[in-house]
């Protein structure tokens, strides 16, 4: 391995050392503040480094990982990402009390797991990345051992991960059986394989990428965990985790679906029924975090249908839908991380109530980031709405189209009740409020002013994108 | 940049009025009327510096790079017709900011922040020339709305307000999806990628394809005219929100229904919306005497209006597919004077409201005496409303139903059976309101100086346009000439080729 290899691998290295240097850190001194910045100065040199790195790519680094454009562009979203919810955890881990260092120990390993995903091209490192990524969450998602929502959340998902993983390991099993390669290239000539053990194998490893997702029929933990976990983490799990899953399954199946009649029709089941269940069933929910994990399944069955759209630009409007629904969920989710206390999440419904006419600016937020996920104009969720309508239209995909746009209506009722409770008349009780705290308020700000930016003005990030992702196939 | 003006100053003044509610709750309200005001003058500047060369098709445009990677532009035009609906918006917006003077006491501040942008929205809508960009302002009109609904209306505001919202989203993204196809199909004869209207016009489209996108455009405006079976939102919505919310519905949203029809449905899919005709004509002529009908058994007096403005767009739907000069003429006076007279309406019901604290006509009878300029207003404009010579309602229905005789004589006729029943509904509510003993012994204070003045305002407007309506035909005319192209191709043209 000659040493431009080593530095295309920078991005990852910093990572890896990071979690190194907090575990020390934390074993010399545990003090919150010194990991929490820890942390992000290491999250923040490798977020640097992703620029650095720019132009040595691509390098493939053994047959398992590829460091190109498209790495470097997820890679980027995800340590940002990361990082935002680093700081969140700080605020809202600074009201509890107990150990709370390690937490950032396993957010910089899950990371870690994240990057993995992004930048592997065979079965041996996606499976090493999904692994790190799911081990690092199980202790997040249950981070509060005192909490019986939290365990039951933990162990679901520990169960239902590991099952999945099964399943994958299965279907990269019989994949190789047929096709003699680990390669996610392997995949490209589907024709001459023995389609019978491809397509179950390709199946099996559906579902293990589906689980991540939360897709149906895959989605049965999603809303325990998001109500169980502590907010941030399950910013983490709503954010960063999928999207390393969701560049991953373009990179391992992108091409395929146009090449089975079969596989495009299994994703347009799963895209369809996502589209539906999500926003069904988010109607009748009280609460806001299940709210948000109900929407997140609806969500990522529209991305299913530009992934599925398939062409050059499925690819941007994915990587744009993605960034879009990475900044608008970190934003509600550092909402509620701020309007928690000590003894609870804010969760129910009734903690927002008239929140417009105690707090503006935090409601105002708040307000974007539900028409955002509305896909209402002026926010990036409109863009990335409109992004994927583009290429479905391009495609000729009426059928999903249609369905995402009426689904879509459905789930705005769910949107603006919220908005509306924002609104609502103040109840009698003022609970005292509570200063914001400049750390969680510069991560919501700068958040809302991209949300709003890139929503009116998208097209530095469209350039971007393109230039990017662009290049994948 | 002028055109940029008009919507930036009502954005900022939003902002400030927003802003200035701390401090006084006065001080948006001015803040509001001066904005508007200034916007005004800003719209006389574009009337006097147009260039009279008739061969131009735009008094002032802007034309700007937005998003290019998908052939995005920040295009906006103004022309005769849209010049028209701007006036209406700026004279409805002081109208709106004046009834609300009293009415609104509490988040006065917010209140006036949502008005400016739905104006805003507004002005956007009339004056976006590129797809994508009308599409933008199409929902973006939308929020503030939604927001005056639910904050400030009625019992069933959250109610009325989500299903405003559904029915507009809901065809809305239909109308993206139209668009879409649009411009792919655009891009496939041309290979350019654009939302740019003037680029789209004359796009060649195969027969199913253009009704399909016809048909994805008219859901969108069908909603907001609207045309009956699509009508539900309606009196919901009008009825809940509050009196500027509701005069800025009746006025001007539901123009921007008849706005659509007329800038794109007809021009850009002439031979979809030829065919489609027939149904349209009995649509429109369904909405004329069900919203007549209806509005005669209400006994809510804001209800009793809103279902007159279904009665009254039905004439527009039926004037634009009419396909002849005079009725689409007609079109854009009713649009227009209905703006006026509804309005006033609203205003008025508004006031009543906030002297005895309820809509019920059962309750009211005898106000006359006590209230005899309130009154007075209010038959003036039933009388406008039920059509009477003189006033621009009726230059306006005239002006259709001649248009529509040449095309059916049939519709026209039951169509005048709508006028018929206007004339009912509006004495009844005459009858009930204000004549006839007082009952409840009400005592109520008459019109204030303020309410006087939009009074004033709306009433002279309507007799203008009723005595003298030429020079706002005249302003509408070159836009006309553009779509009398297309209505008058030769009968071949628009048949569906083979």
């Amino acid at each position: 391995m000659n040493s431009s290899v080593t530095a295309s691998l920078l991005p990852l290295i910093l990572i890896a050392v990071t979690a190194i240097v907090v575990m020390v850190g934390i074993a010399a001194k545990r003090s919150h503040k010194l990991t929490a910045v820890l942390t992000l100065t290491g999250l923040a040199a490798s977020f640097v480094s992703v620029f650095e790195v720019a132009p040595l790519v691509p390098r493939q680094v053994t047959s398992l990982l590829i460091i190109d454009r498209y790495s470097l562009f997820y890679l980027g979203l995800i340590i940002a990402s990361a990082a935002a919810v680093a700081v969140l955890s700080y605020k809202y881990f600074a009201k509890h009390d107990g150990q709370r260092e390690e937490l950032y120990l396993l957010l910089v390993l899950a990371t870690l797991g994240c990057g993995v995903l992004v930048t592997s091209v065979h079965f041996a490192s996606f499976l090493l990345g999904l692994e790190v990524l799911s081990i690092s969450l199980y202790g997040m998602v249950a981070y509060f051992t005192d909490s019986g929502q939290a365990l039951e959340a933990g162990i679901k998902y520990l169960i239902l991960a590991s099952a999945s993983a099964a399943f994958l390991l299965f279907g990269m099993a019989l994949i190789y059986a047929a096709t003699g390669t680990m390669e996610f290239s392997g995949m490209r000539e589907l024709g001459g394989s023995s389609l019978a053990l491809v397509l179950p194998g390709i199946a099996l490893s559906v579902t293990g990428i589906g689980f991540k997702l939360g897709v149906v029929p895959f989605h049965l933990w999603i809303p325990d965990v998001y109500e169980g976990a502590p907010a941030p983490v399950a910013a983490f799990v709503a954010t960063t985790s999928k999207t390393a899953l969701v560049a991953l399954l373009q990179r391992y199946l992108g091409g395929a679906t146009h090449q089975s009649e079969r596989l495009f029709f299994l994703f347009s089941v799963i895209a369809i029924a996502s589209m539906f269940a999500g926003n069904l069933l988010a109607l009748r929910q009280n609460n806001v975090k299940r709210v948000l994990a109900y929407s997140s399944i609806a969500h990522f069955g529209y991305i299913l249908v530009a992934f599925l759209a398939g062409a050059t630009m499925a690819a941007s409007a994915v990587a744009f839908y993605l960034v879009a629904y990475t900044v608008t969920i970190l934003t509600a989710f550092g909402i509620v991380t701020v309007l928690s206390t000590s003894e609870a999440d804010a969760a129910v419904l009734e903690d927002y109530r008239g929140l417009f006419w105690r707090r503006p600016v935090l409601a105002s937020v708040f307000t974007a980031v539900l028409l955002s996920l509305a896909g209402i104009p002026a926010t990036m969720g409109f863009v990335g709405k409109f992004y994927i309508l583009y290429s479905g239209a391009n495609a000729s995909a009426w059928p999903l189209i249609i369905v995402l746009v009426l689904t879509s209506v459905i789930g705005l009722f769910y949107y603006l009740r919220i908005v509306v409770t924002l609104f609502s008349p103040v109840p009698e009780a003022q609970s005292a409020t509570e200063r914001l705290g400049w750390s969680s308020a510069f991560v919501i700000g700068a958040l809302a002013v991209l949300l709003i930016w890139f929503g009116v003005y998208p097209a530095p990030l469209l350039d971007l994108i393109r230039a990017t992702i662009g290049g994948l196939n | 940049m002028i055109l940029i003006f008009l919507v930036a100053i009502l954005l900022i003044a939003g902002i400030l009025a927003g802003i200035a509610a701390r401090w006084s709750t006065l001080t948006p309200r001015w803040i509001s009327l001066g904005a508007i005001a200034l916007d005004l003058i800003l719209a006389a500047h574009i009337w006097t510096d147009r260039s009279l060369n008739v061969s131009a098709t735009w008094y002032d445009e802007v034309n700007w790079k937005w998003i290019p990677t998908f052939g995005i532009h920040f295009h906006l035009a103004v022309d005769g017709l849209s010049f028209l609906m701007l006036i209406l918006t700026f004279f409805l917006g002081i109208v709106a900011v004046l009834c609300s003077w009293t009415e609104i006491r509490e988040k006065v501040g917010f209140f006036h922040f949502n008005l400016m942008w739905v104006l805003a929205g507004i002005v956007s809508v009339f004056l976006a020339m590129d797809l994508f960009l009308f599409y933008f302002a199409w929902e973006l009109m939308l929020i503030p709305m939604y927001f005056l609904i639910v904050i400030w209306g009625h019992e069933r505001r959250v109610y009325a307000g989500t299903k405003f919202f559904l029915f507009t989203q809901c065809s809305g993204l239909l109308m993206l999806i139209a668009i879409l196809a649009l411009y792919f199909i655009h891009h496939q004869s041309t290979g350019v990628y654009t939302f740019e209207y003037p680029e789209l016009l004359g796009t060649t489209l195969s027969n199913r394809a253009e009704l399909a996108i016809m048909l994805g455009f008219f859901v969108a405006f069908a909603v907001k005219l609207p045309v009956v079976p699509l009508h539900t939102w309606l009196p919901d919505a009008h009825t809940e929100a509050p009196t500027a919310g509701s005069v800025i519905l009746a006025g001007l949203l539901l123009k921007t229904g008849g706005y659509g029809l007329l800038r794109f449905v007809i021009p850009l899919f002439p031979r979809a919306a030829h065919e489609f005709t027939p149904v349209a004509l009995v649509l429109a002529v369904i909405g004329i005497i069900y919203g007549a009908v209806t509005a005669f058994s209400q006994t809510d007096l804001k209800r009793l209006v809103a279902y007159t403005s279904v009665s009254h767009l039905g004439f527009v739907l039926l004037g634009i597919f009419s396909w002849n000069p005079l009725a689409l003429q007609g079109a854009v006076i009713t649009m227009i004077c209905h703006g006026l007279s509804t309005g006033a309406l609203f205003v008025l019901v508004g006031g009543l409201q906030e002297r005895i604290h309820t809509r019920d006509l059962n309750r009211m009878g005898g106000l006359w005496s006590v209230a005899p300029g309130l009154s007075a207003s209010a038959l003036f404009f039933s009388l406008a409303s039920l059509g009477l010579p003189g006033l621009g309602d009726f230059v306006g229905e005239f002006l259709v139903l001649l248009g529509s005789y040449k095309v059916s004589v049939a519709l026209t006729v039951v169509a005048t059976l709508g006028i018929l029943a206007s004339t009912f509904y509006a004495l009844r509510m005459m009858q009930r309101a204000f004549f006839g003993p007082n009952t409840n012994s009400w005592l109520l204070p008459d019109l204030t100086p303020r309410e006087g003045v939009i009074m004033s305002l709306l009433i002279v407007g309507l007799l203008w346009l009723g005595v003298y309506p030429q020079p706002v035909l005249n302003t509408f005319a070159p836009a006309m000439d553009n779509l009398q192209r297309v209505v008058q191709m030769p009968a071949a043209a628009l048949r569906r080729q083979p």
